[in-house]
């Protein structure tokens, strides 16, 4: 991969930082009026999630990573890894259930997700921000509750549990905010 | 982005800009202290190494524009000018971001006769002035030595300290590539990350810096009879605004000071630069005894009026221009 110097950083870029990938949220420069430039930046370390902050000298340069986000589309498991489609070539790739995280209680086979990979394999996987669940089990509603606007717990098709309105039942279909697990309405078949 | 035309600064701000290069105007005035134009267009530059002139052509030869009026002022003042003030424009390569811009407005001044704290003294009533036609709340100002101020954040002082120890936390705080940098380096980081960021509110002025950070400031002992340079700089909320000094008038020790800087742009594989032999000329000559001060009006707006960027209080800022 190409280095890049101070001068180039820009937030979206991704490096390697201590070994691992890790993508440029903000840069700023420090300048004191009569000492070295700096530039101070903080970063997401991609395998880990965790922020950091760190102070270059300017001029220093970093090795890029490796890393490119894909549109692919899930296409089942296998218990040990989760497999993913590239919609131009058919190429696959099998996820490890650390890359996959959270998002595995949010998968559908055909939903197209975004994957990261790193050297050729998948980082990390986010779901699509929105998806339509169908509900497995919930406790049926009691009648005359609804005008409270209460909820209860329901457990969907993947195995994520929600909060829903009380006048839903096993078998509804319900549209879910992947990114709050928030119930966002009922959807009709 | 053709169709980005627009100004940055909104019409109040515009009209705000006008009224504070007015007063800046307008206290030198009242204090009898000449306005200077001088060149922002020159044959020489700064030789500092951490200072990048934009390089022009005049007529086939190289040209710089000035990084700051320092060295036409000192000139003037070498040839008896008295008192004076300038208030214009300067110019640093590759200095961009929230807080910089390569074309910048500067008003910097000299005082005959004068000590560096006599110069905060007076620096200290502008801004309050300034600042107190703004706002209801008084500015308010604190005065701190740059070794007190150092200490009360790293329990350390920044001179005596073994440079190992100061590359150490440089480099915890940075990264590792500050292991190996000089105490003025280590120094500047440290200072920068740390001790701005604990500034209390409105004016603090900073005095006594390190003597390895001394530019063209004296050297002189300090209370505790440290080596350390008549150097001070202001800080407004947290921003850096100006750097002043008790000028060197030693022309050999300013001499040797350039040719340093000329290693060091040599060791960093940076552009040559010749030492501006007419300023030499002056100084050896014979500078008088003065104080000068440099501020950045652009970034004091900045405080004024409470901006996240300069891109808010210049008309064009270079992403604009």
């Amino acid at each position: 991969m190409a280095n890049y110097s101070t001068n180039e950083f820009r937030s979206g870029l991704k490096l390697m930082l201590d070994g691992d990938p890790c993508s440029i949220l903000e840069n700023e420069l420090v300048k004191p009026g009569k000492g070295q430039a700096f530039s101070r930046v903080k970063l997401r370390n991609l395998k880990t999630g965790r922020v950091l902050e760190k102070t270059f000298k300017s001029g220093e340069s970093l090795e890029g990573a490796d890393v490119v986000d894909m549109d692919m589309q899930y296409l089942y498991e296998d218990g040990d890894f989760w497999y993913f489609m590239e919609p131009d070539t058919f190429e696959q790739h099998q996820a490890t259930e650390q890359a996959v995280g959270d998002a595995i209680k949010w998968l559908r086979e055909q939903d197209v997700c975004v994957v990261t990979l790193y050297n050729g394999s998948p980082l990390s996987v986010v779901p699509p921000n929105h998806v339509d669940l169908a509900i497995v089990q919930t406790d049926p509603g009691l009648r005359g509750d609804t005008a409270q606007g209460g909820s209860k717990p329901a457990k969907l098709v993947t195995g994520a549990v929600v909060k829903v309105p009380l006048f839903l039942d096993e078998g509804d279909v319900i549209k879910v905010d992947t990114r709050t697990g928030e119930y966002q309405g009922r959807v009709k078949e | 982005m053709a169709d980005n035309w627009q100004p940055g600064i909104n019409r109040s701000s515009l009209r705000d800009r006008s009224e504070l290069l007015q007063s800046l105007r307008s206290f030198f005035q009242q204090r009898q202290v000449p306005e200077v134009d001088v060149p922002v267009l020159g044959r020489s530059t700064v030789t500092d190494s951490n200072i990048e002139s934009v390089n022009a052509r005049v007529a086939g030869d190289s040209a710089y524009l000035q990084t700051s009026p320092e060295y036409f002022m000192k000139r003037l003042l070498a040839a008896g000018s008295g008192d004076i003030f300038c208030l214009g424009k300067a110019f640093r390569d590759a200095e961009i971001g929230r807080r910089h811009n390569p074309e910048f407005t500067m008003l910097e001044w000299y005082r005959c006769g004068w000590d560096e704290h006599q110069l905060m003294d007076e620096l200290a009533e502008l801004i309050s002035q300034v600042a107190n036609a703004r706002s209801e709340a008084p500015l308010t100002v604190t005065k701190v030595s740059y070794a007190d101020s150092f200490k009360s954040v790293f329990g350390i002082d920044p001179q005596s300290t073994e440079l190992g120890t100061l590359q150490k936390m440089a480099a915890e705080l940075g990264s590792e590539s500050w292991a190996d940098e000089s105490r003025a380096n280590c120094l500047d980081l440290l200072f920068s990350l740390k001790v701005e960021a604990q500034l209390p509110d409105g004016l603090v002025l900073i005095y006594d810096y390190p003597a390895c950070q001394a530019a063209l400031a004296q050297i002189h002992l300090d209370a505790k009879g440290r080596s350390v340079s008549r150097r001070f700089e202001a800080f407004f909320n947290r921003m850096e605004l100006a750097n002043g000094y008790r000028e060197l008038t030693d022309a050999r020790e300013q001499r040797q000071r350039f040719d340093k800087d000329r290693e060091q742009r040599h060791a960093d594989g940076k552009p040559e630069i010749t030492v501006d032999e007419k300023l030499m000329a002056a100084l050896d000559d014979g500078l008088p005894a003065c104080a000068g001060v440099a501020l950045g009006v652009d970034r004091l707006l900045m405080q004024l009026q409470g901006a996240e960027s300069l891109d808010q209080v210049m008309p064009f800022s270079w992403s604009r221009s």
